[in-house]
């Protein structure tokens, strides 16, 4: 072994990978200075990225580590198992990239994905063959529906076993090419450094997306060269981040003239970084501003602005602005079935401005008047300075422009604001948990959700004032997203108090990350909103099939099985309950207090409680229910009242 | 209404690539109604000729979505008009002594070949456009049509320019 790199003095391999040493490096932090930094020599007591490494030496492994380490990669979420474990033994000394042993490769996923929606930067995630890899396959097709910078690297057999039905032989190429943006099997050892700076750029490029790497065991083994950095070879892959400037113009154009605009921002724009430039926008505008679920936070609740979320759970205000506009402003969003509802009385009036990273979402589900391509901090800098120097009169003439239109979104705002009742049971009110963790909490906070009814009113009732937020599954919907996003989160943001707002349904799916958070020192707190069902279902259930509660009852209320409170204990955290209104905000601020491991709080909650609005799967979202049997009537001029209509 | 397209797609010869472009277009509900692929001028790139069928969605979304493989490095469409654009089919026709010249005149009209002879059939190989390929089946077929294989369409642009000349 000629290129493992001693310790500094008083260190021992394993000490180093002590939660305390190893704080992720900030992003900001990049070294830069050190151009002539070499692996092969000893490193000073602070490591030092990597820059520059001439060719040296270095086993398919030792390659792929020093690869991680120059690329920027400071975490993988992982779990070791043969094919990889060659691996597993330079990452041993890495005293640059932190491993944290996850209990499940579904976690190891959805902690990727949860650290790189809060800090911005790739999120990685390591498995071993076959079963190892399949468990990746959710949390892929997880990041891929909601654009997620994440590279997953996986062991495959050796390759003179590939194709022979070896033991714990997967094809997850083959698996996941429809779920990943991109993904290789690496076949030649000097190909790793290439494969991970592919992998890193193609993931965090663009539309960001999942990228997986698949490594052979024996290519691991290999004796190879390694050199940094290296040249990367994609001439298929050049992702458009500049707008046309002419479609700029048309866009500011149709602004200009228009009465009835809406802002519809999505994820896109939190990816691109670009909640400073979309408040510019909204002021120059004058036009109100609709987050989808992927938006939470890039533009502020406070904001006298933001309508809130639109969509099948959306605000009244947001949804029907989005049905009676003139002219939607789409930007780094996707027209999904669930903003959109019925997609023939989708925005029947509107002409639309789609602003997207990718192309194939332009036109895909509604015809754009003006289509953009580009990168959305790149459109909206544009288009912000295209109005500015717009001859139609300016801001204050388009603010004025807009003033009937603000008094009927004032209107609906103000007759179906958000809202919920208390239960006529007595039992405490699951949206009333939600809302005083975020009112305790406060906008500083992370927060993710599993994904159900509690999800959605986690979306309602938290105030997000700040991107990066508000973590969620929106576009797959993988319930057990919650604790391991929160956990990767919590690594990435560790001076962050990082709440995962769950089900008792989805935290049955991946509680077990908990040890992992003990072991690991990772103190998220966890708001299990228990209401002994699955509650979204149950929902539907309650609404569409005559009540016929079909195997949604989940025991955690009836039978207490689990016990949370015993089952968090067990994993190393602190349980604790809550059953009634009053013990609420003594209860968040106990686990408020408690930094030091883990809080699970079981919110026993009524099971009746509904999430509305809500527009009926398959419906027009001028069917929106504000709440059960009450539908607010747009078409009335004077509308702002509600009429009963049967259900 | 449905239309058929033909697309030419530079891609990089890469393993898997041609799983990625298929898949891509199962999973998405396009139709395939051939795809043909070889080596080009340049090494390390194949091209595709591939025809599809579109109904109630544009080619956009088909060429956008295509254009997202990371492997994919250029898509064409070519227009008949302005295209060539052949298929290659070999039929074996059953033919003893007593029609053997016949099928030849067939084969000579059409300016097809043979490739192969024996005292019960012959093997014709012939290159041209769907409809010549269709007319010289029908006019082979009362003799006898024991088989049949046809490659999928290939297709240049007319003129002197390239498509791979500005993919760099």
């Amino acid at each position: 072994m000629t290129t493992a790199r001693p310790a500094p003095p008083g260190t021992t391999g394993p000490a180093a990978h002590g939660a305390e040493t190893r704080r992720p490096t900030p992003r900001t932090g990049a070294p830069t200075e050190q151009q002539d930094t070499n692996l092969q020599a000893p490193v000073q007591q602070d490591a030092i990225r990597p820059t520059h490494v001439d060719p040296s030496p270095a086993t398919g492994a030792q390659s792929l580590v020093r690869s991680l380490e120059a690329v920027g990669c400071d975490v993988v979420f992982g779990i070791p198992g043969g094919a990889i474990l060659p691996a597993y033994d330079p990452l041993f000394d890495s005293r640059l990239v932190r491993h944290i042993l996850v209990r499940h490769e579904q976690g190891a996923g959805h902690a990727a994905t949860g650290y790189a929606q809060a800090t911005g930067r790739v999120g990685v995630c390591i498995a071993t063959s076959g079963p190892g890899a399949t468990n990746l396959v959710t949390p892929l097709a997880d990041a891929m529906l909601d654009s997620v910078p994440v590279v997953a690297i996986t062991g495959q057999v050796g390759r003179k076993l590939i194709g022979t039905d070896a033991f714990q032989e997967a094809d997850i190429c083959g698996i996941t090419m429809p779920i990943t943006k991109h993904n290789m099997l690496v076949t030649d050892p000097a190909d790793i450094p290439r494969a991970i700076a592919e992998a890193f750029h193609i993931a965090a490029s663009g539309r960001p997306g999942p990228v997986l790497v698949d490594l052979p065991k024996d290519v691991l083994q290999a004796q190879t060269t390694f050199s940094w950095p290296v040249e990367t070879r994609l001439p298929g892959y050049r992702p458009t981040t500049r707008p046309h400037s002419k479609q700029i113009r048309e866009a500011a154009r149709l602004i200009g003239e228009a009465r009835r605009p809406v802002l519809y921002v999505g994820g896109g724009v939190i990816k691109a970084e670009a909640s400073t430039e979309l408040l510019d926008l909204a002021d120059e505008t004058g036009a109100p501003v609709v987050t989808t679920l992927m938006a939470r936070g890039v533009f502020p609740d406070g904001h006298r602005q933001n309508l809130g979320m639109p969509g099948m759970h959306g605000t009244v205000a947001a949804v029907a602005a989005m049905q009676k506009a003139d002219l939607l402003i789409a930007l780094g969003t996707r027209f999904d079935d669930r903003v959109t509802g019925d997609l023939s009385t989708f925005a029947p009036e509107a002409k639309v401005v789609h602003a997207d990273v990718d192309p194939a979402e332009i036109g895909k589900n509604r015809v754009a008047d003006v289509p953009i391509v580009g990168d959305a901090r790149e459109v909206i800098t544009e288009l912000t300075a295209a109005l500015r120097a717009a001859a139609d009169g300016g801001r204050d003439a388009r603010t004025e422009k807009l003033r009937p239109w603000w008094e009927q979104l004032e209107r609906w705002r103000e007759t179906f604001p958000l809202g919920y009742d208390d239960p006529a049971d007595g039992t405490l009110s699951p949206e009333y948990v939600i809302e005083r963790i975020g009112a305790i909490a406060g906008p500083d906070a992370i927060y993710s959700a599993g994904v159900g009814q509690h999800q959605m009113w986690a979306a309602q009732f938290i105030r997000y004032e700040k991107p990066r937020t508000w973590l969620n599954s929106g576009g797959a919907g993988t319930m057990g997203y919650g604790v391991p996003a929160a956990m990767g989160a919590k690594v990435g943001m560790p001076d962050t108090t990082v709440w995962c707002i769950d089900g008792d349904g989805c935290f049955q799916m991946t509680n077990q990350e908990l040890a992992t958070c003990a072991i690991e020192g990772i103190p998220i707190k966890v708001a299990v909103i228990n209401n002994g069902n699955l509650g979204m279902v149950r929902q539907w259930q309650t609404l569409f099939y005559e009540e016929r509660y079909s195997n949604t009852e989940l025991g955690t209320h009836k039978h207490r099985v689990p016990d949370f409170v015993l089952l968090a204990q067990a994993l190393g955290c602190e349980g604790l309950r809550c059953e009634s209104k009053d013990d609420v905000d003594r209860v968040i601020g106990e686990a408020m207090a408690i930094d030091d491991r883990p809080v699970v709080i079981d919110f026993t909650v009524g099971a009746d409680a509904q999430v509305w609005p809500m527009v009926a799967a398959g419906t027009g979202n001028d069917q929106i229910m504000a709440a059960r049997d009450i539908r607010p009537l747009f078409d009335d001029p004077e509308a702002g009242g509600a009429d009963e209509v049967p259900a | 209404m449905t239309t058929t397209h033909t697309l030419s797609v530079l891609v990089e010869d890469k393993p898997g690539v041609l799983a990625r472009i298929s898949g891509l277009f199962s999973r998405r509900g396009y139709n395939i109604q051939s795809l043909a692929v070889g080596p080009t001028e340049e090494e390390g790139i194949s091209r595709m000729t591939i025809c599809v069928t579109v109904d109630d969605f544009p080619l956009e979304q088909v060429t956008k979505q295509l254009n997202k493989l990371v492997h994919v490095i250029k898509i064409v469409e070519l227009e008949p008009a302005t295209s060539v654009q052949r298929e290659l089919v070999m039929m074996k026709i059953r033919a003893d002594a007593s029609v053997r010249s016949e099928v030849l005149e067939v084969v000579q009209m059409f300016r097809a070949k043979v490739v192969d002879v024996s005292p019960e059939a012959v093997t014709v190989e012939a290159t041209g456009t769907e409809d010549k390929l269709s007319a010289l089946r029908r006019m082979l077929e009362p003799y006898g049509l024991r088989e049949i294989v046809q490659s999928g369409m290939v297709a240049l642009a007319r003129g002197p320019r390239s498509i791979a000349a500005h993919h760099r």
